[in-house]
């Protein structure tokens, strides 16, 4: 947007609609304990990830052979393993796979879903039923072997978990983004909008795409859990991340035969994949709820 | 006298058929019409929901949804036929040549957008100037259908407006390239009565402002007779009669124009029952034989059912399409 000054002096009389969204939907969050939770806990997750490799006390990697195996205590606060590795250190270096992995994961699947979801929404006809069907194809396989199939087929390590998640996890953007696309075509702007002579590109990426993108963020929030989820059942069946990278599922599997004797080295790595798949499964709940116009409104008029 | 014979003609609409291809038959909503409309003028074209009113006006830009197809016909636009140009010609010609009003302006604008975006979009995307100008051109464009704060309105997103502030804005995207040719689809069925008048006094303020032609599509008649000066009846996607305000209001020819005249109430000292024409409209699947008016018609005859009439002139300036009227001549 152009700085107008000549026309209205201050950015915040121009900017005021937007501030008022912004300050209700602050409003909202205050209401929502547990999306407090969850926003704290991704926040978390997120903080550690960045910079768990400068806040671990212990070099994940350093082995020391007298320290096999040691219960929690405040030397190591986890625990160590069966080679003397620090957990605490290992689960929060961890954390920083786990988030690439779920980053990387949704930022090709919402891609490669938009474009399919939206094309297929907006055109129609014979296009739509192409692309359709092919997603019908992934969709009829269930996620997880699908996930296997292609990770094993793509040889392991975490960048294949990356591709293998990103073909399974596509299809269900692009069902939404249809779905969203059929709906907001509809609409009389989008009709206005080709009546003052825009073209179909523009209006696509301009009207009906951003008016169709609110469920996918709820969708993305949500899934973010879940491919941090897969992408550890991944690696604890070996096909992730490879020793000796510090990945939770990998730590998890690493950690069964010591079960339960030694039971920090699996239930340390599970709690951190707990926290943060509930994290954001709060999160996306809290965002599905302040989308939601008839809560904004009620709020908005002091309800 | 036929008063607008000698102008130009800026729109001709030269037999004209759209049909939709549905599941359940193909739907003939527009079928084998002319029409002209003159430089300057105020058109009405009027007609009951569903007798193709919009979507012949649709059709001038060729703006008809998917299953709907314009199957013969030429739409002439100052000599260019609108009907064989390219999509990236049309799109020069749409909302700057020849611009639309639509009749909910609570959905006609993107409610993601603030209010001016919208305006500078349509002005970008047909003229190249700084988005600071078109920006400036926005402004002054508000305070042309005047807004009142034209300065906040700009700002403001469609949810924080009126009704009626909505489609000034509407009306503010349709003028951007001062258009030879607003069409407005019934721009007031979702006002409020009291803001009826403010918008359309201000369309026709404009209209001679800018000496633009003006088409408004409506079903109601007290509009026409209050604003245009030449009106078109719409039946079953036929044009049936044709002719200026005080030709068609004064003298109107054809049976369903007069049902249509004779079902406006009026105040008057007795009370009297509401003449409604018996009847509704046919399914245009199957439309019936010859005057498709003919199974609700009184004065219907053999012919009728057999023969389709064609728009004749009765008098200068005052076509219709029945065969009461030019029976002998052309029997």
């Amino acid at each position: 947007m152009p700085r107008l000054t000549d026309i209205l002096q201050s950015w915040k009389d121009r900017n005021r609609s937007k501030i008022e969204e912004w300050m209700l939907t602050l409003k909202l969050i205050k209401r929502m304990p547990l999306m407090i939770v969850g926003i704290i806990l991704i926040l978390s997750f997120i903080f550690i990830a960045i910079f768990g490799s400068y806040i671990a006390p212990y070099d994940p990697y350093k082995i020391s052979f007298s320290e096999i195996l040691e219960p929690p205590s405040l030397k190591h606060p986890f625990g160590t393993d069966e080679y003397g590795r620090d957990i605490f250190s290992r689960v929060l270096v961890g954390a920083w796979v786990s988030f690439e992995v779920s980053i990387i994961t949704l930022v090709i699947a919402i891609s490669i879903g938009t474009l399919i979801g939206m094309m297929a929404g907006y055109f129609g006809g014979i296009i739509d039923e192409f692309l359709m069907r092919i997603t019908d194809i992934f969709l009829a396989f269930p996620g997880l072997v699908l996930a296997i199939a292609f990770s094993a087929a793509l040889g392991s390590g975490i960048h294949s978990v990356m591709i293998a998640l990103s073909l399974v996890w596509w299809p269900s953007y692009a069902r939404v983004i249809r779905g969203q696309v059929l709906s907001v075509k509809e609409n009389l702007y989008v009709e206005a909008a080709k009546a003052v002579g825009l073209g179909n590109l523009t209006i696509m990426i301009k009207h009906v795409l951003p008016n169709s993108i609110s469920p996918i963020i709820v969708l993305a929030t949500l899934d973010m859990g879940g491919v941090i989820l897969t992408a550890a059942a991944l690696s604890f069946i070996g096909l992730g991340a490879q020793p000796p990278v510090p990945e939770w599922g990998r730590l998890i599997a690493d950690g069964q035969p010591y079960f339960p004797e030694y039971w920090w080295y699996v239930v340390f790595p599970g709690i951190a994949i707990f926290l943060t798949v509930l994290g954001f499964n709060l999160l996306g709940d809290g965002i599905t709820e302040i989308l939601d116009p008839r809560l904004r409104r009620r709020v908005e008029f002091g309800g | 006298m036929g008063v607008r014979l000698k102008e130009r003609e800026i729109l001709l609409i030269e037999s004209l058929s759209v049909y939709f291809y549905t599941y359940s038959g193909i739907v003939k909503a527009v079928e084998d019409l002319d029409l002209s409309i003159y430089e300057g003028e105020c058109f009405g074209l009027v007609g009951e929901t569903g007798c193709g009113k919009s979507t012949l006006m649709k059709a001038v830009l060729r703006l008809i949804p998917p299953p709907g197809k314009i199957v013969k016909g030429k739409v002439l636009f100052k000599g260019i036929d609108l009907t064989k140009l390219s999509e990236q010609q049309l799109q020069k010609i749409r909302g700057y040549k020849i611009s639309m009003v639509f009749q909910e302006p609570s959905s006609a604008l993107d409610p993601l957008f603030n209010n001016g975006y919208q305006i500078v979009e349509t002005i970008l995307s047909h003229e190249k100037i700084a988005q600071k100008n078109a920006w400036k051109k926005a402004l002054s464009l508000l305070r042309t259908v005047k807004i009142p704060e034209a300065e906040r309105r700009l700002y403001q997103y469609p949810h924080e407006l009126s009704g009626g502030m909505k489609q000034r804005i509407v009306i503010s995207i349709a003028l951007a390239g001062k258009p030879d040719i607003i069409i407005a689809d019934e721009p007031t069925t979702a006002l409020d009565v009291t803001v009826q008048a403010q918008i359309l006094d201000l369309l026709k303020e404009l209209q001679k402002k800018y000496k633009t032609t003006l088409v408004i599509i409506t079903h109601n008649l007290g509009i026409v007779a209050e604003y245009c000066d030449r009106i078109g009846v719409m039946y079953a996607g036929k044009l049936i009669e044709l002719g200026s305000t005080l030709q068609i209001f004064e003298n109107p020819l054809h049976p369903y124009t007069k049902g249509l005249l004779a079902a406006v109430p009026k105040i008057s000292s007795k009370r009297e029952k509401l003449a409604s024409i018996p009847g509704t409209v046919p399914n245009l699947i199957n439309p019936p034989s010859g005057c498709r008016f003919h199974p609700r018609c009184r004065y219907a005859t053999d012919r009728c059912k057999k023969e389709v009439p064609k728009l004749l002139e009765v008098e200068p300036g005052h076509k219709v399409a029945c065969h009461l009227y030019n029976g002998e001549n052309n029997g």
